[in-house]
């Protein structure tokens, strides 16, 4: 990592003051700058979740979707910025908030079932060394009934179909029982039966009290599934609800070439941190 | 390699009488065949149970040269030794040195890949190389210039079973034991760590410290597999269970047990059948019944192997073409096919030459169809229920294709001859239901 | 160090030429193995090939190169043949679906040797790892340079060399004529494949140069020299040029290092120390490992000490930009000096006096009792960087819309570090 991304300078003309974030906002993201080595993907986001509600996080390729909600999980470095849950730490909330990885980053031949892969999000419940007793696997197979998949609980992975894995990785956060959910393109190559419902799953969430952050991709869906929305392109164009936010301005904003100075200079910084010049 | 590779039961190279197999099967062959036995079977269990972590976490090649990597620790180990004046071999020290050298190697993987552009391939394949080059300098330094009790030094490269004493048992029943305790214990652990990183990490797991305790078990168990098993090919002692073990289930638990079997089983096996023939290494020997066991699972595995897998391929052709032929039959509203008409079915369909000369057993078999006169076929009832539900499923198909998948029309028939018959009944009522659902109301493209 | 290198043209000369030429061939093939991420075929090839050789030792009685490669070849078509099968059956990953076949070969090869070894002295399972360079030495060699002159030198070539020489030739040949074709399908096989070059026949007929170079150089150096060379050399190659071209030559010329030099250093350095030698193939290897283990530390431009330097100079540029930017900015408030206590105040203390110490050497600062201020020079300096920085906290405000009390951070690291301001 380049000395200048760990480097929080000393402020020569004002530092920006540090908002209050309130306790009940699930997600509040401060000043948080991220780079995939070295160069700059996401740009001092800015961004507070309200509760109960299913938000979209929508952008172009290579935006930094999935990296924002990776870097809110510890499972990137971050170089800069904070993430808070309810205004405290993730790691002392990790139980309340759950998260669905894209489909592709697993080995689906691995040698586990549906019902064995939700368990997984029983685990924390469970603690260390602790098999998994009959009253979580008996919830973890309500969760797999909830998307519609009891049917196939024992079934070897690799035997489902491809919306039948996101429906199972959905199951895996539900056993989690979490009140925020991340997650990372849930409906990324499902047929359109599994995308619906995959969505009334989320509804369900929602009337359950639950938030739901949701990397998306199909800009014509988001009015329709979802109530808040992120525009992302390597830093936070505009958030909000969907009625005030999801303009065409703002799509132009986050979509069109405005920002291409903004990832040249990301360019220019991961050359320069390379070869120092 | 000198021909005192393994502890024979027999003198020369005779073939070994009943009594003499009998002897070694069940241990009474002497104590220290008993002792070689025992302690490649608990070895094999060890290893068998560990092997599953290393190849579902992807590191079978890691693995293999970490195991390579020990020859320098060992040398250097001895010439330690030597230098604080202590018997050569001391195995402890050895294997101590073995274990460091190891470790080692591993961490040089690291560094190549953090502080380079190569690869891991290549990281790989410099420190396997490089190490056991560095091995062999010093085993040859150490020959060269005669330094006492240096003679069984190299056997650490191809291992010698014989070798193995009963203060070792100790140590290979210890190992044992500790494997598979940690395996019961960790077994969830380990299962997600292997699965899914970034799931372990969010529940709030130390990924590092379970793949550095998975690590520490490899270690333990390559260090201990090169007495018996050698440098080069403990490796295998490790993954081949594993894999043989992968065709024979789909569970995670499971798989460990069979691999633990399947390792323990040729320990055992390979360790006897070297103690009964002469000129038999007990390494390999063991090596290559583990690689039996493989082979007979690829070939002979229930749903995986290769055998079952082209009976299964073989019987959907034929219902494939059943299929065909009964539809064939419904539409043309006959009763009966002769057989050049079925012939030309099968140029048609392009069927294969075995499918053709199969397929009036296969649909006597199944009831849809009676031989007629002259190699033809007259079909059932049963056959011609058959027939018809295929022909309804044909046109449900192509419809729902039509209306609802954007498939070009002209590009249906095609499509519907693969999937149709491979529809489940769940399948084919849900199609129904949509259909009649949206009353064939064309649906809004979401893309 | 260098008086005790010995070099005695009967001994050394034909096991010397031998190593070199099989370091060479597998270095040069080794390149393409390491593009397509692929180096650990050696390995593989070296390992399996083994009982093929055995068996056709055995059958054909003779360690003619025909029938050992014909031997080989069915045991690597065996082996490549498994592979795919455990891959696509047992669904493991190719890795472990590799080790396990050519572990598992390589036991079977050992286990023949064993068997092979009661009939025939001339086997064992030692040479198999470190060839039988011995067997190389010139009887009746020439004492001095005229008599090497001769034509009947050439007869004298042991076979062993020569069938490495010409594997050496084919490997040349197919190199050069192929090169684009290799470069393309190593780079991008879909695409070759789509243009005609057939990627698949292409890796196909470099799996069977390797297997032709591990049998040519495993009779004389042994497996552990065959797959160190196959990797090593190119390794070394790419981590010192960007071109494959020049990585090619690099490798070779890195590959006739090893050979001449671990050769020597196998005698050399023991006799130093007054011992006998040691094992040729194992010292050629940690030559090898040491250029690999030098690449990585001492590149130009990939070397882990340059990597550090530049992050030393650019972290030493941006210091000394933060404290022009600093002198400005309090010029600007009415201060044409500051303390340098309050220099350490508003920026990284680490940096403070090294980048004060730089600037006044370039004669952009001077300081006065503890007193820094700008010079002339540096106030032309530091007006253009904050310039720069505040034509970035514009761009960020007016067009990337960030909020303007959010801007300074990420405008400081565009100044810094893309070098421009932003066009518009």
């Amino acid at each position: 990592m380049s000395p200048i991304l760990h480097r929080t300078p000393a402020d020569l003309v004002n530092l920006g003051e540090r908002p209050e974030h309130s306790p009940e906002s699930p997600l509040s993201v401060h000043a948080m700058t991220v780079a995939y080595h070295r160069k700059p993907v996401l740009w001092d986001v800015d961004y507070d979740a309200p509760p109960n509600r299913l938000v979209a996080i929508v952008g172009p390729n290579g935006a930094g979707k999935s990296t924002l909600i990776k870097a809110c999980l510890d499972l990137l470095p971050r170089a800069s910025g904070q993430v808070e849950f309810w205004g405290e730490a993730y790691r002392r909330v990790r139980t309340r908030v759950g998260y669905v990885p894209q489909r592709e980053s697993v080995d689906w031949d691995f040698p586990v079932s549906a019902l064995d892969v939700v368990c997984m999000g029983r685990y924390r419940r469970l603690g260390w060394c602790r098999p998994v007793t009959r009253a979580h696997r008996e919830a973890a197979l309500r969760c797999l009934g909830q998307v519609g998949l009891r049917e196939v609980a024992d079934r070897q992975i690799s035997r489902l179909s491809g919306g039948q894995q996101q429906r199972v990785f959905l199951a895996r956060a539900l056993a989690q029982e979490a009140e925020l959910y991340l997650m990372d393109e849930p409906f990324a190559g499902v047929d359109a039966a599994t995308e619906r419902a995959i969505v009334e799953v989320l509804r369900r969430m929602k009337s359950d009290g639950r938030t739901v952050i949701a990397v998306h991709h199909d800009l014509q869906t988001v009015p329709e599934y979802f109530d808040d929305v992120i525009l992302l392109n390597m830093r936070v164009v505009a958030a909000g609800p969907v009625g005030e936010v999801f303009t065409r301005e703002n799509l132009q904003k986050t979509y069109g070439g405005r920002l291409t100075p903004l990832a040249e200079a990301a360019e220019a910084v991961a050359r320069a941190a390379f070869e120092g010049r | 390699m000198g021909p005192e590779m393994s502890a024979h039961v027999l003198a020369s190279g005779d073939v070994p009488t009943l009594a003499e197999v009998l002897d070694t099967l069940l241990l009474r062959a002497g104590f220290n065949t008993g002792l070689v036995v025992v302690g490649t079977t608990l070895l094999g269990l060890a290893a068998g149970v560990v092997g599953v972590f290393v190849t579902l976490r992807k590191r079978a090649l890691v693995t293999d040269a970490l195991a390579h990597a020990t020859l320098p620790g060992i040398a250097i180990a001895f010439l330690i030794a030597g230098g604080l004046g202590l018997a050569g071999r001391t195995l402890p020290l050895l294997l101590a040195g073995a274990a460091v050298s190891a470790i080692l190697g591993v961490v040089c993987i690291g560094l190549i890949l953090r502080h380079s552009r190569l690869r891991e391939d290549a990281a790989i394949g410099i420190v396997l190389s490089v190490f056991f080059g560095a091995g062999v300098v010093a085993l040859s330094w150490i020959q060269a210039n005669a330094a006492t009790g240096s003679a069984g030094l190299a056997t650490f490269i191809y291992g010698q079973a014989a070798t193995i004493r009963p203060s070792d048992l100790v140590v290979l029943a210890g190992l044992a034991i500790v494997a598979v305790l940690a395996a019961i214990l960790f077994l969830k652990e380990f299962a997600l760590v292997c699965f899914d990183e970034s799931f372990a990490r969010v529940l709030g797991w130390r990924v590092g410290a379970i793949d550095l305790a998975m690590t520490t078990l490899v270690v333990l168990v390559v260090v201990a597999g090169l007495q018996a098993v050698g440098v080069i090919l403990v490796v295998s002692m490790l993954i081949v269970p594993a894999v043989a073990a992968r065709f024979w289930t789909d569970r995670f638990g499971t798989m460990t047990i069979v691999a633990g079997m399947v390792g323990a089983v040729s320990g055992y096996l390979g360790s006897v059948l070297s103690a009964l023939l002469p000129r038999q290494p007990a390494g390999a020997v063991i090596v290559l019944a583990a690689g039996a066991v493989l082979l007979a699972s690829l070939l002979f595995a229930p749903s995986r192997g290769v055998l079952a897998r082209a009976w299964r391929r073989l019987s959907l052709d034929l219902r494939i073409a059943g299929d065909h032929l009964l539809e064939v039959a419904h539409e043309r509203g006959v009763g009966a096919l002769p057989a050049a008409q079925i012939d030309r079915i099968a140029r048609e369909h392009a069927w294969s030459v075995r499918v053709r000369r199969m397929l009036p057993l296969s649909l006597r078999r199944r009831g849809l169809a009676e031989g007629g006169g002259g190699g033809g076929l007259s079909i059932t009832a049963a056959g011609r229920d058959r027939g018809a539900r295929v022909a309804r499923n044909h046109v449900l198909w192509a419809e729902y294709l039509v209306r609802h998948a954007d498939v070009a029309p002209n590009h249906v028939d095609w499509s519907v001859d693969q999937v149709e018959h491979v529809l489940s009944e769940e399948i084919v009522r849900e199609l129904e239901a949509a259909l009649a659902e949206r009353g064939g109301a064309p649906v809004e493209s979401t893309s | 160090m260098l008086a005790v290198i010995e070099f005695d043209v009967g001994l050394d000369l034909f096991p010397m030429l031998a190593a070199t030429l099989a370091a060479v061939v597998c270095g040069l093939l080794g390149n393409f193995l390491l593009l397509q991420r692929q180096a650990l075929m050696g390995d593989a090839i070296g390992h399996s090939v083994l009982p093929g050789l055995v068996i056709a030792f055995l059958l054909a009685g003779t360690r003619s190169p025909l029938a050992m490669f014909v031997g080989a070849a069915v045991a690597g078509m065996a082996t490549v043949l498994l592979v795919e099968l455990v891959k696509r059956f047992g669904r493991v990953e190719p890795g472990a679906a590799m080790g396990v076949v050519f572990s598992v070969m390589f036991a079977l090869g050992v286990l023949l040797i064993e068997q092979a070894a009661a009939r025939q002295v001339d086997l064992d399972a030692d040479c198999v790892l470190y060839g039988q360079l011995e067997t190389l030495v010139w009887f009746g060699a020439p004492e001095n340079l005229d008599g090497l002159l001769r034509w009947s030198t050439l007869t004298a070539v042991p076979r062993q060399v020569l069938v490495l020489a010409s594997m050496l030739l084919a490997a040349g040949i197919f190199t050069i004529l192929l090169f684009k074709e290799l470069r393309l399908s190593a780079f991008d096989p879909g695409f070759a494949t789509s243009q005609g070059f057939a990627a698949r026949g292409l890796g196909l007929a470099l799996m069977v140069l390797v297997a032709a170079a591990t049998v040519a150089s495993f009779e004389a150096v042994g497996s552990i020299l065959v797959i160190a060379m196959l990797v090593c050399p190119a390794a070394t190659a790419r981590l010192l040029t960007d071109r494959l071209a020049s990585q090619i030559l690099v490798s070779v010329a890195v590959a006739v290092a090893t050979g001449v030099v671990g050769y020597l250093a196998a005698t050399a350095v023991p006799a130093f120390f007054g011992r006998d030698s040691v094992n040729a193939a194992g010292s050629m290897t940690l030559v090898a490992g040491g250029l690999v283990a030098l690449a990585i530390v001492a590149s130009p431009n990939h070397g882990v000490v340059t990597q550090v330097l530049r992050r030393r100079r650019l972290a030493a540029r941006v210091a000394t930009d933060d404290l022009l930017a600093a002198l400005h900015r309090a010029a600007e408030q009415g201060l044409d000096r500051l303390a340098c206590e309050r220099l350490t105040k508003m920026l990284p203390k680490r940096s403070i006096s090294g980048a004060v110490d730089r600037a006044i050497r370039s004669g952009l600062v001077e300081r006065k009792r503890g007193v820094v201020r700008l010079t002339a020079t540096g106030r032309i300096a530091a007006a253009a960087i904050v310039d720069r920085h505040r034509s970035w906290e514009r761009y960020l405000v007016e067009e990337a819309g960030f909020a303007p009390d959010h801007v300074h951070d990420p405008a400081e690291r565009l100044e810094h570090l893309s070098g421009t301001t932003p066009d518009r």
